[in-house]
């Protein structure tokens, strides 16, 4: 620790036990306590503070804002927090090229902000984006609700400076379009923090659609909902957004956020369609006869953009809400083929209904990418270790149906003894491998994304280690 | 004491939080530091591992956390999940007061406002002491001496923030004849010494809206300073002195024109839920209370003239977040001829004023009234209005430090000014 102090300075290290104490976790229920938090202002600072906890060989656990869902950022084998809160400056905005330099500590929606002058913005926009950083969605190729149409991080990162494990500091990618060599940028987008520590991202920056027309679709029976979700993507359309939200999901959302979901319908789907004025009009139109044909009660409009903000206020409110039902919430990431959504969805119901748990959905079904809450309150005894059990069955459902277990949290603490039922021991090892090459020894974000060894030693994952082995065989897809 | 209810209240709070972080971006402390520790949803681990016993309660570095907290309660307005951060913060600190490990400086404190609050005349004393010495030539010398440099931090930002206090403290006026409604108006603890025109200004829009004010003799502080400081038992205290002064008027609300003691009174209701005595009027009292913008948007206005300015709103914390009154004032503003309304990039994030806060806390203060003045600089504004006393002062200070040319008001002082300006005296 006063090494850390002597590299960086006091202010920018936090070691006493009482204060880690707001360190132990993120937005999930993992907990894990780090021996420090380190707050760097300089790639030199970030290097610093790596090549310290190298020689010490204790753990490096880079974290942006800790609004991550599986666990990526909880210091699960103890060790140093790299926060990089502290470098939020965003360096440059290209207008002409249409990229943007950043620190790893700003603010999604910042970038977007900072942008809009421009008339451009930065597309992929998960829930959190008020408050989750770009180097926290590049490290879990984070999506968003407009990634049907603009795709995940990984579509828009063009370059990084990493700071690697024995401090050396590299720069891959670059500016422009680039495919000489292996893509570096495309293997770290995603890598969850086990490979290096980004501490400066190059993004490609959209334009604003001229035009954008936003619908809500309310529904009486869930069924008919995702049936509507599979005729729009099958008529040929991708809207820039196409997500639904269910019962439990409306009743934590409505009563405050006051954005016009119906306290009585079973579901509601919320669909954008960007472009050009016309085709907007048109899509729209499209849109709302498919949704009156699969049995939508009403299809409404957004008629301002103050309307349109609440529809998505409310959606992008939705799993944070969730603390007016339950005081905890499970939230699983699965992915299935769009064609099999209304069928895997009942079965989700069907398994949180066996364990006796209330379950709320909300998802970018023209993802088929599934959010499938389970609530309940960690204090009573023995609840947490049922929560885990279905939700390894609910994810083993996703795998079965040709799915995979995320589609944009990232596998984390979370999810990583369930990646054995994707890959083979001689796929991970290749994977593992990978790391090797950026030099990432195992105490670089140790127990994440890789089924690995004993000493990850959290309750929570021991119960999904036991889970995951007791429901079947290896499948490898 | 009802000790075993407030915990399991705390419990519950505190579990309504999911811990998703949305709150982070809200909160002015994260962002000037970056640090969980003194985020909301850091607070409220700290809060859950002292009430749980595994950290201990009096720990410093963790009461600093609680301490560098605002209460500003925009982490309210962000949070999906509805925790009531504000309470849990005001409970949290309770705990520590009324525990043993309640640290010296809070004690001196909770002990100086039990001495002062509620007692008006030595308000009055103090604020007249302080008029004479800002008037006299005693102040130039101890700048110039470098005596002022020497007092304790809290006296030196007191003594550099405070406005040059008007001659004359708020007295109440004589009121037209003929107002057939009756409401009831607080004048709060230093509001009648340091604004007594804005007080001027809201008793002149009520009559003109048709209602007479008036003002309880037996009123006192509204017990938000207290109950900010961890001190439950004297705000209740002074709740109760407060609904005995005003229930017992005949009138239909009672009109606040200071968003943090407004903010107080309508939570009397809860702070005396357990109090037998006092639970159905503590309720009755809060429902009946009313900031003044939000009293005034709801009536029928007069004819209004013109105000030619060009003005930028900072909400009051106590106002947007912990009132939800956002509309009203912009509502207002904007109804008044000739006023060009210019948003602040962020208008309801503190400008660091918080009631004590900007005594206890003068480095974190000054960060956030920088940050605040490049702000209403970059609007070009020429007046900065507002809904609260310690934003005034606070906005005052920050405007007088940096040289920027404009008068800070309450947002009331502009809609008496159009009132004037359209002519007519009070019906």
């Amino acid at each position: 620790m006063q090494s850390l102090e002597r590299a960086l300075g006091r202010e920018r290290v936090i070691s006493t036990p009482d204060e880690l104490i707001a360190y132990e976790f993120d937005a999930t229920i993992e907990r894990g306590m780090p021996q420090a938090v380190v707050f760097p202002e300089s790639t030199e600072q970030v290097a610093a503070a790596v090549r310290v906890a190298h020689r010490a060989g204790v753990p490096v656990i880079p974290r942006g804002a800790g609004t991550g869902l599986s666990g990526g950022a909880v210091a699960a084998a103890g060790g140093v927090v790299v926060a990089l809160t502290r470098m939020k400056r965003v360096l440059k905005i290209d207008v002409v090229d249409r990229v943007a330099v950043v620190e790893p500590g700003v603010v999604n929606i910042d970038l977007s902000r900072a942008a809009a002058p421009y008339g451009l913005y930065y597309a992929p926009d998960p829930s959190s984006q008020r408050a989750c950083t770009i180097g926290g969605n590049v490290a879990e190729n984070a999506g968003g609700p407009h990634c049907l149409a603009m795709g995940t991080t990984t579509n828009h990162v063009l370059g990084l400076e990493l700071v690697l494990a024995d401090g050396e500091v590299i720069e891959v990618g670059g500016h422009s379009r680039d495919v000489a060599g292996y893509d570096l940028t495309g293997a770290f987008v995603g890598s969850e923090g086990t490979l290096a520590i980004a501490t400066k991202i190059i993004v490609r920056l959209s334009r604003i659609p001229e035009a954008t027309r936003t619908l809500l679709a309310i529904f009486d029976q869930i069924d008919d909902a995702s049936g509507a979700v599979s005729a729009i993507i099958a008529a040929g359309m991708v809207p820039s957004a196409l997500e639904m939200m269910d019962r439990n999901i409306i009743r934590a959302v409505e009563p405050v956020l006051r954005c016009g979901y119906p306290l009585d319908a079973e579901a509601v789907l919320l669909i954008e369609v960007d472009g050009l004025e016309e085709d907007t009009v048109e899509q729209a139109e499209a849109i709302d006869a498919i949704c009156r044909r699969h049995g939508a009660r009403e299809v409404r409009l957004a008629r301002e953009a103050a309307d349109r903000e609440l529809l998505w206020a409310g959606r992008k409110s939705s799993i944070s809400a969730l603390g007016r039902l339950y005081p905890n919430y499970y939230v699983l990431d699965g992915v299935v083929p769009r064609t099999r959504l209304p069928d895997v969805l009942r079965q989700v119901y069907a398994v949180a209904g066996r364990y006796g748990l209330a379950v709320a959905n909300v998802f970018h079904a023209g993802d088929g990418n599934l959010h499938p809450n389970l609530l309940f309150d960690e204090r009573e005894p023995g609840v947490t270790a049922k929560v885990l059990d279905a939700g390894a069955e609910i994810m083993r459902l996703c795998v079965d149906a040709g799915g995979s277990i995320t589609g944009e949290h990232g596998v984390g603490v979370e999810k990583r003894d369930f990646m054995a039922w994707l890959f083979s021991g001689d796929d991970l090892y290749a994977m593992s491998r990978l790391k090797t090459a950026f030099k990432a020894g195992e105490d670089f974000n140790p127990c994440k994304a890789f089924p690995t060894h004993a000493g990850c030693g959290e309750v929570t994952q021991a119960q999904v280690r036991r889970t995951a082995a007791a429901i079947g065989p290896d499948l490898y897809v | 004491m009802p000790q075993t209810a407030d915990a399991h209240g705390l419990r519950e709070d505190i579990a309504r939080c999911v811990h998703c972080g949305f709150c982070l971006q809200a909160c002015p402390t994260y962002l000037q530091l970056g640090k969980e520790t003194d985020s909301p949803r850091g607070r409220i681990a700290l809060i859950e591992a002292m009430s749980s016993g595994r950290a201990a309660p009096g720990a410093p570095p963790l009461l600093g956390h609680l301490d560098l907290c605002l209460q500003c309660r925009a982490c309210e307005t962000a949070c999906p999940s509805g925790v009531p951060f504000g309470r849990i913060m005001e409970t949290a600190r309770g705990n520590v007061m009324e525990g043993a490990a309640a640290p010296l400086a809070w004690r001196l404190r909770a002990a100086a406002l039990r001495q002062v609050l509620p007692h008006r005349r030595r308000i009055a004393a103090a604020m007249a002491l302080l008029r004479g010495y800002q008037r006299s030539p005693l102040r130039r010398v101890l700048r110039r001496t470098g005596v002022l440099g020497r007092l304790p931090r809290p006296l030196r930002a007191a003594e550099a923030s405070l406005p040059v206090l008007p001659r004359e403290p708020f007295a109440a006026p004589p009121q037209p004849p003929g107002l057939t409604r009756t409401v009831a108006m607080l004048r709060g603890c230093v509001m009648p010494h340091l604004y007594p025109r804005t007080h001027d200004a809201t008793v002149r829009v009520l009559n003109r809206l048709g209602y007479r004010v008036v003002f309880p003799e037996q009123e006192v502080c509204c017990g938000a300073l207290s109950l900010h400081a961890g001190d439950r038992q004297q705000a209740r205290a002074l709740a109760r002195r407060n609904i005995d002064a005003f229930l017992e008027a005949e009138i239909e609300a009672i009109v606040v024109n200071s968003a943090g003691c407004g903010s107080t009174m309508k939570e009397y209701g809860a702070l005396l839920h357990d109090d037998p005595a006092y639970r159905e009027r503590a309720a009755r009292f809060a429902a009946m209370t009313r900031d003044v913008l939000e009293f005034v948007v709801a009536e029928t206005l007069p004819a209004l003239g013109e105000v030619p300015v060009a003005v930028t709103y900072q909400d009051s914390c106590h106002l947007v977040h912990a009132q939800k009154v956002t509309q009203a004032p912009r509502a207002l503003l904007r109804a008044i001829p000739g006023i060009e309304l210019r948003e602040l990039a962020a208008p309801d994030r503190c400008c660091g004023s918080a009631g004590l806060y900007s005594l206890v806390q003068p480095a974190m203060s000054a960060r956030l009234l920088a940050d605040k003045m490049d702000d209403v600089r970059a609007t070009g504004a020429n007046v900065v209005a507002t809904a609260n006393p310690g934003c005034m002062m606070q906005l005052e200070a920050g405007l007088r430090q940096r040289g920027i040319e404009a008068r800070v008001v309450h947002v009331i002082e502009l809609l008496d000014e159009a009132m004037q300006a359209a002519g007519g005296a009070a019906p």
